[in-house]
């Protein structure tokens, strides 16, 4: 156990502070590497609470896409943080208010959390114990059961969004030539190439 | 007292010990791996390879590395230093990490986890950010426009070998990576009451995703054909112009190690890992880690031809290939696979 609890604030104090650079470094990139440290801690800490297949979701997932996305973009555009920094005086009563109350909330939220008295009795599938199921297996056992509707609303989702994406960069342009595999392999000698007799010194 | 010793040190340095044998053998088996590779590439081109160093040239590798270590390291003015020297760290350190979860006999693991095979899917979908990180802290043209590429690449070829894995998966019921193996003991071959041999592995079952996995996973890779991260016609030498002695090493390094772990991956998924050919007295009497090595090296050999005889790839049919064939293909596949084992009740 105390190998545990160490490891457990290794990994948060690693997380928060990576998280604060990841507001505080002057670097862009430096940002985004930050952040995929973050999320690397926050998997650790998964791993800890013995949720071995979120951790390696949220590596996968966000680690290995997400942030190679935001660190594409990122890298492209070459945002000048000087230029955005100019107006912080005057934007900062007001982000610091929104700031202010976020915490008020998640820290009511917090401090009145109570598990109701009859949860124990309604939970509808109970958590199976560590040792007869691997936690993939139950994490499957709900959520493509109890679950199947809220996970089908899901995949609809991300549909809509990925079809959305596609019609609004896919162009076809009418003097672009493109590129046909099965025209290409379809085409024999007689069709490609042409066998001219040509006399000496006249040409074709 | 003696409870902590043997609750936490006498496991620690058993752990650490099995790791540096793990990582000194893994990094000898390399050196050779390398050497194997240009001598396959040197026999069919008709070239003898490298010969000089040490008989039939077996230490070439060795005399490579003394050579770079002993070079001296250059750092480009316009270089963000860092991470300029972070990016091969990253390469090296993750190929090398994903290696405690392969099994290489029954038992003959570091760490024997549940989610083996997703552990080595993340660690291998993290292999980009050496490069990404090497590409941009160059400040180089370049560098930048092959890490670019790349990352597209290898976003692009996960997705099938997710799949890919995926219909393993449903094959097996088990994200262990023994599991896997072991469930190659039974199959096509046991079914039909033969005694258990290698038509039971899932590269017979599950034959056009053994395709699809090994051409992705020489995309994943950066292996020629589909080596356009360093393409010299285009890119000079890609992501690693900038670079040059330990840390041109250490790239190196990191690339052959990640080869290597496909190849293992391949065999631990396809060719039933350490099980041997035959479950019949000649076969069985060799230990499965020796038939492991074999498999592996069987693979990397075929790794090695395609890069002796493929040119390489255009960039938009690279693209073309990894979405348009092999991402509908496998997804097929999998609810092919998915459909069977439901009606036949095999799952």
């Amino acid at each position: 156990m105390i190998l545990s609890s160490l490891f457990f604030y290794l990994f948060s104090a690693v997380a928060i502070g990576a998280a604060v650079m990841v507001v505080g470094s002057r670097n862009p990139v430096h940002s985004v590497l930050f952040l995929i440290l973050a999320f690397f801690n926050a998997a650790g800490l998964f791993v800890l609470l013995g949720a071995e297949f979120l951790a390696m979701i949220l590596v996968v997932v966000y680690v290995g896409a997400v942030a190679v996305l935001f660190l594409f973009v990122v890298m492209m555009l070459d945002v000048d943080f000087t230029e955005l920094r100019e107006g912080f005086l005057d934007y900062l009563p007001i982000g610091g208010m929104i700031g202010v109350i976020l915490l008020v909330e998640l820290l009511a939220v917090l401090a009145g959390w109570v598990f109701a008295p009859e949860v124990a009795a309604t939970l509808p599938e109970p958590t199976p114990a560590i040792e007869t199921t691997s936690n993939t297996a139950a994490i499957g056992a709900v959520l493509y059961t109890r679950y199947i509707y809220f996970f089908q609303v899901a995949g609809l989702i991300l549909l809509v969004a990925m079809i959305g994406a596609i019609v609004l960069t896919l162009r076809h342009k009418a003097n672009v030539k493109r590129q046909s595999i099965a025209d290409q392999v379809a085409r024999t000698p007689a069709t490609a190439i042409e066998v001219r007799d040509v006399e000496s010194g006249q040409g074709i | 007292m003696s409870a902590f010793v043997q609750d936490y040190v006498i496991p620690g340095a058993i752990i650490i010990g099995q790791s540096l044998l793990l990582m000194v053998t893994l990094l000898i088996f390399v050196a050779y791996v390398l050497y194997a590779d240009r001598k396959v590439w040197a026999a069919v081109q008709m070239r003898r390879g490298p010969n000089v160093v040490g008989p039939w040239g077996l230490l070439q590798s060795f005399a490579d590395l003394l050579k770079f270590v002993f070079k001296e390291p250059i750092i480009p003015a316009g270089a963000n230093k860092g991470i300029f020297l972070l990016a091969p760290l990253v390469t090296v350190t993750l190929a090398l990490s994903a290696w405690v979860v392969v099994p290489f006999d029954a038992g003959w693991v570091i760490a024997d986890i549940n989610v083996g095979i997703l552990y080595l899917f993340a660690i291998s979908s993290l292999m980009v950010y050496g490069i990404i990180m090497a590409g941009w802290a160059s400040n180089s043209k370049y560098p930048f426009l092959s890490a670019l590429r790349s990352a597209a690449q290898m976003v692009s070829y996960e997705v099938s070998i997710g799949f890919v894995i995926v219909t393993v998966l449903l094959a097996v019921g088990s994200l262990n990576l023994s599991d896997i193996v072991l469930a190659q003991q039974t199959g096509l071959g046991t079914m039909a009451g033969l005694p258990a041999s290698l038509i039971d592995w899932h590269w017979l079952s599950l034959l056009p995703m053994f395709v699809i996995f090994f051409i992705s996973a020489l995309a994943e890779t950066n292996r020629p054909p589909f080596d356009l991260v360093e393409a010299e016609s285009e890119l000079v030498a890609g992501f690693m112009v900038e670079y040059g002695s330990t840390q041109y090493m250490m790239f190196m390094l990191g690339e052959y190690v990640a080869i290597v772990l496909m190849c293992a991956l391949t065999t631990i998924l396809f060719l039933g890992g350490w099980l041997p050919p035959l479950d019949v007295a000649p076969f069985t009497w060799i230990p499965g880690v020796v038939w492991f090595v074999i498999k592996v090296s069987f693979v990397f050999f075929m790794f090695a031809l395609v890069k002796a005889f493929v040119p390489r790839y255009r960039y938009d049919q690279l693209m073309r290939l990894g979405w348009k064939v092999f991402l509908p293909i496998s997804l097929f596949m999998v609810a092919a696979t998915a459909a069977f084992l439901q009606i036949t009740g095999l799952a």
